[in-house]
């Protein structure tokens, strides 16, 4: 059974005076316990919406939020504002994109952490502090007894993710969501990040959704792989498969566009046409039609449904899929 | 590579031990600014001046020593015993000067308190709860900005049947309120879409500590270096009003304002009866402006390492 599923989910942000904008619009997945499940899309396909509706923290007013999330038999959609903040931080964590102004500047670190073994694990002051410095350990910050006297400005920015990652992490939640984790950091601190979270998320028994437009963040952590495209998912398979043989021209257009370190010199990038502001709503036929070097005319008369694919074993959502995909070479090795 | 990193991590402990708590690092930047000093060393005087006024002033300032001469003469200048010379009444001025920091003080420091206090819960709660209550509150806060500061004095004032410190305190209070209250709504409504808010959200914090501890304390620096500033115009205020005959009724108290105002009527005779007044009440407000303004670069977030 399923630790996450995510129902046709919809999440519409009314504007005064102008159309209403749908930024989710019938997303469908599914999280196991244990599993990593990415999120992938370029910025405005929806990915950072669809995990602030799951955690119930987008604002009341202007925003419907339709559809469903069954977290462990309950519909978190449904949950009363109280009930939803016990669990926010218990049974699911979050972990943000800037880890300086996710941290609050006036609050020295170890206060931060102790905060939530508090709030959702009852501990007192001595036995949260003895905590702290255990989870702080554990992300690998050193000397972590002074740190907790620190502020966040004293902290480089990889330091503050891991602070970040130990907080959310501070009650063992049987679901992490990370948001663009390492896109605020520099490279090198990007792969430590990414294998501190792949060990704890292990270590914890945590199931993890990791949102991300990076495809080199989705190839080296992800199980499985839900591409999204203006609000919907338009493939999901496989990290491998996703990889060696992109379906939807959408997803292989992201893997084209890939700055590669052994492709021939010279060679130039493939970009993909046009941006995301072309998107048509998808009551209009494909929204990428646009933007679709294998557009056929049934694309722009008819909207796609996610249909599973039985020959390449993931679900897509596409009229003509490529056939013979240009990295699928490469990828195979 | 390996020198990298660890140059960096000596960066870090060093800028660990230099700094362990925001305030202290807030004085540590003020103290290297030397107009933050001067604005600090007159602040520190003016108010070690009102504090041992009593003791520090050479004469008995409601005493008309040289009352017989000032009939014949009107205002003396300086001489022995009176390095400032003598006002209308024949009283020593240095000493007026003197006990009048302690008034301007005394005013100053309670008109900015109340001010603060009243701004800040009227702020405080529209920020946090925002929706009618916010609506509600700010256009009565608009009502009070719409009237010029000096007017709204002035007319609040007018209305107290008998002046004294108190009325004054009052007037200069509610000039206060809205700037302070608008300040404090307008930094916790930026907190209120702040990541870090989100984050602790997204913890499961509860409101109310995401008010008191997240959004109300990354809002305060904003307050703490406009309660500086108001400092500075509450005094000239009550300045104002006691020049303009609104001060306090008895016309033996000492304070700039109404010394300013008595000497006018001897300017072209005595014009230093005027000027020494004048130059207290600027001294004192261009202090507490410039200690304002480097508590505001100090308190910056965007200077903090």
């Amino acid at each position: 059974m399923a630790l996450l599923e995510v129902k046709d989910l919809t999440v519409t942000f009314g504007r005064r005076g102008e159309k209403p904008v749908r930024a989710v619009d019938g997303v469908n997945f599914s999280v196991e316990p244990g599993q990593t499940v990415g999120l992938v899309g370029e910025s405005g396909c929806g990915k950072s919406v669809t995990s602030l509706a799951i955690m119930g923290l987008l604002p009341k007013r202007g925003v419907q939020v339709g559809g469903s999330a069954t977290f462990e038999d309950v519909d978190l959609l449904q949950l009363p504002a109280s009930q939803m903040r016990d669990r926010r931080g218990r049974d699911i964590g979050m972990v943000f994109q800037d880890p300086l102004s996710s941290l609050n500047p006036v609050i020295p670190i170890g206060k931060q952490v102790t905060e939530v073994l508090e709030r959702h694990r009852g501990m007192h002051k001595g036995e949260a502090r003895a905590e702290a410095v255990e989870l702080l350990t554990a992300v690998g910050i050193p000397d972590p007894q002074r740190r907790l006297k620190d502020y966040p400005h004293h902290l480089s920015g990889g330091m503050r993710q891991r602070a970040l990652i130990a907080i959310a992490l501070a009650c063992r939640p049987r679901l992490l969501i990370a948001d663009e984790p390492t896109t605020a950091l520099d490279v090198t601190v990007q792969a430590q990040i990414l294998a501190l979270l792949e060990r704890l998320v292990d270590e914890v028994g945590s199931a993890l959704i990791l949102i991300t437009h990076d495809l080199g963040v989705v190839a080296g952590l992800c199980d499985t792989v839900n591409v999204l495209y203006a609000g919907k998912v338009v493939e999901n398979t496989d990290r491998y498969r996703l990889f060696a043989q992109p379906r939807h021209p959408y997803t292989a257009g992201l893997l084209g566009s890939v700055p590669r370190l052994d492709a021939p010199r010279g060679q130039a990038l493939t970009p993909i046409r046009g941006s995301v502001a072309d998107a048509l709503p998808w009551s209009e036929g494909c929204a990428f039609a646009p933007r679709c070097d294998n557009k056929i005319d049934q694309c722009t008369a008819q909207t796609p449904a996610l249909e599973p694919d039985a020959e390449s074993r993931r679900l897509l959502r596409c009229f003509n899929p490529v056939e013979t995909p240009a990295a699928v070479e490469e990828v195979a090795r | 590579m390996t020198t990298l990193l660890t140059r960096k991590k000596d960066r870090i402990d060093e800028l660990a031990e230099h700094g362990d708590s925001l305030s202290r690092d807030a004085f540590r930047r003020l103290s290297r600014n030397p107009v933050a000093i001067l604005g600090a060393v007159i602040v520190l005087l003016f108010v070690l001046v009102a504090i041992f006024a009593p003791l520090l002033a050479p004469k008995d300032p409601y005493f008309r020593y040289l009352i017989d001469e000032v009939r014949q003469n009107s205002p003396l200048p300086a001489r022995p015993g009176f390095p400032l010379g003598a006002d209308q009444n024949g009283r020593d001025v240095l000493s007026r000067l003197i006990v009048g920091a302690r008034q301007s003080l005394i005013v100053g420091v309670l008109a900015t308190v109340a001010g603060l206090v009243f701004g800040m819960l009227i702020g405080g709660v529209a920020g946090a709860l925002g929706g009618w209550v916010d609506t509600l509150l700010m256009r009565f806060v608009d009502i009070l900005l719409s009237v010029p500061s000096l007017l709204l004095a002035i007319s609040i004032a007018a209305v107290f049947k008998s002046a004294n410190q108190w009325t004054v305190i009052a007037a200069v209070a509610i000039v206060s309120v809205p700037i302070f209250a608008r300040l404090l709504r307008g930094a916790m409504l930026a907190q209120r879409h702040a990541d870090h808010v989100l984050a602790a959200r997204a913890l499961g914090v509860h409101e109310r500590s995401i008010v008191l501890r997240h959004m109300l304390p990354n809002s305060l620096s904003a307050v703490i270096v406009q309660a500086t500033l108001t400092l500075a115009t509450s005094i000239i205020d009550a300045a104002a009003l006691s020049f303009l005959g609104l001060g306090d009724a008895d016309p033996n108290r000492a304070e700039w304002g109404a010394m300013l105002g008595d000497a006018q009527t001897y300017f072209d005779i005595q014009p230093s009866l005027a000027i020494w007044p004048a130059l207290c009440i600027i001294v004192v407000a261009l202090g507490f402006t410039l200690f304002g303004e480097s508590l505001r670069e100090a308190l910056d977030p965007k200077n903090r390492r």
